[in-house]
């Protein structure tokens, strides 16, 4: 198996890890973390992706993809966070109150 | 986290599916990687031809500041947008304190250490972007984190988050990067598309203003989450 397609299974793999942890688990900051995880996953599979250039150098699009996409991260995960705070300073429970469906 | 009041068996079905659906992503997404080319040009002859033209040499440079300038444009907008929100997350009237230990002699020794290396690395990062690796996310990055390390630190920077001078130093990277598109538009050109010999100055002078822009608003996001406000944590505060 070649080193890009490793690399691209690998994000594939860490994107459906973070996607089963978003949906699993009810702590926001765990969901901040399955969110940042999911996008990690993708930036692999984009940068594994932009190797196959059969030149010395990589494909520079999905490069510039992946930096405009670490910045949108830290900036979903600063809102994340200051949302779970002040849920938690309005409830004091760490969480949004759970449907009661039964 | 696992609600007591809930059987035992419902939640474990739920789970199962979970898992199956997974699962069944991560295969359906791994034959479609397995089916992938292992050799594709993409666009890296497109871009290498058109590279000299551009006013840096970096490729990613190129794409990032210049082929697809309006990404990076409405990437500093999000920026912004999460200040923003971050602003409007705090109760009005409220007492706001950074709630920080007293720093041990390490902390400091290092902070007056690593502080001004950092700058200087920022300015270099800013100032390579345009032949190599490097460019105004770069180095806005370090310059938040060396804010950040001074915040950490306890010494008093946090007052400097305040007020319209910080705010106009927040909005002038997005301010100048969409003055220069619109002023490409002016001179004859469309949206964002700079004259051929200028691309280079407009290029670094765009990178330096994003680079203040960027660093100041990662200290913000920092500060705007770490904000105690008034009457939490009061067990937990150092006199």
């Amino acid at each position: 198996m070649s080193l890009v397609l490793l690399y691209a299974l690998a994000g594939v793999a860490l994107f459906c890890l973070g996607l089963y942890a978003l949906i699993a688990h009810a702590h926001p900051l765990r969901k901040t973390l399955a969110i940042n995880i999911m996008g990690s996953g993708i930036f692999l599979l984009l940068v594994a992706v932009a190797r196959r250039s059969p030149g010395p150098m990589p494909d520079p699009v999905p490069h510039a993809m992946v930096l405009t996409g670490i910045v949108v991260t830290v900036s979903a995960t600063a809102l994340l966070l200051a949302l779970a705070r002040r849920v938690h300073t309005e409830t004091g429970q760490a969480s949004l109150p759970e449907d009661s469906l039964e | 986290m696992i609600d007591p009041g809930r059987s035992a068996t419902r939640f474990g079905f739920a789970r199962l599916v979970l898992v199956l659906f997974s699962l069944v992503l991560a295969l359906s997404l791994g034959v479609a990687v397995l089916s992938l080319p292992l050799t594709s040009v993409g666009l890296a002859d497109s871009v290498q031809a058109k590279v000299p033209q551009s006013g840096v040499t970096n490729p990613v440079t190129a794409v990032l500041l210049n082929f697809r300038g309006y990404d990076t444009l409405l990437e500093v907008g999000v920026l912004l947008l999460a200040v923003v929100g971050l602003r409007s997350l705090r109760r009005p009237h409220e007492e706001q304190s950074l709630s920080m230990a007293a720093p041990g002699p390490i902390l400091l020794a290092l902070v007056r250490l690593l502080v001004p290396v950092m700058v200087l690395v920022a300015g270099y990062l800013l100032w390579m972007g345009a032949h190599a690796p490097g460019g105004a996310f770069q180095s806005g990055a370090v310059l938040g984190a060396a804010a950040v390390l001074v915040l950490l630190s306890g010494l008093p920077l946090a007052s400097w988050f305040h007020g319209w001078p910080f705010r106009a130093v927040l909005v002038i990277g997005f301010a100048l990067f969409l003055a220069v598109g619109v002023g490409a538009m002016v001179a004859g050109g469309r949206f964002l598309e700079y004259p051929r010999e200028w691309a280079g100055s407009l290029i670094l002078l765009v990178e330096a203003a994003l680079t203040l822009s960027i660093g100041c608003i990662l200290a913000a996001l920092f500060v705007g989450i770490s904000i105690v406000p008034n009457g939490a944590n009061r067990t937990r505060e150092h006199p």
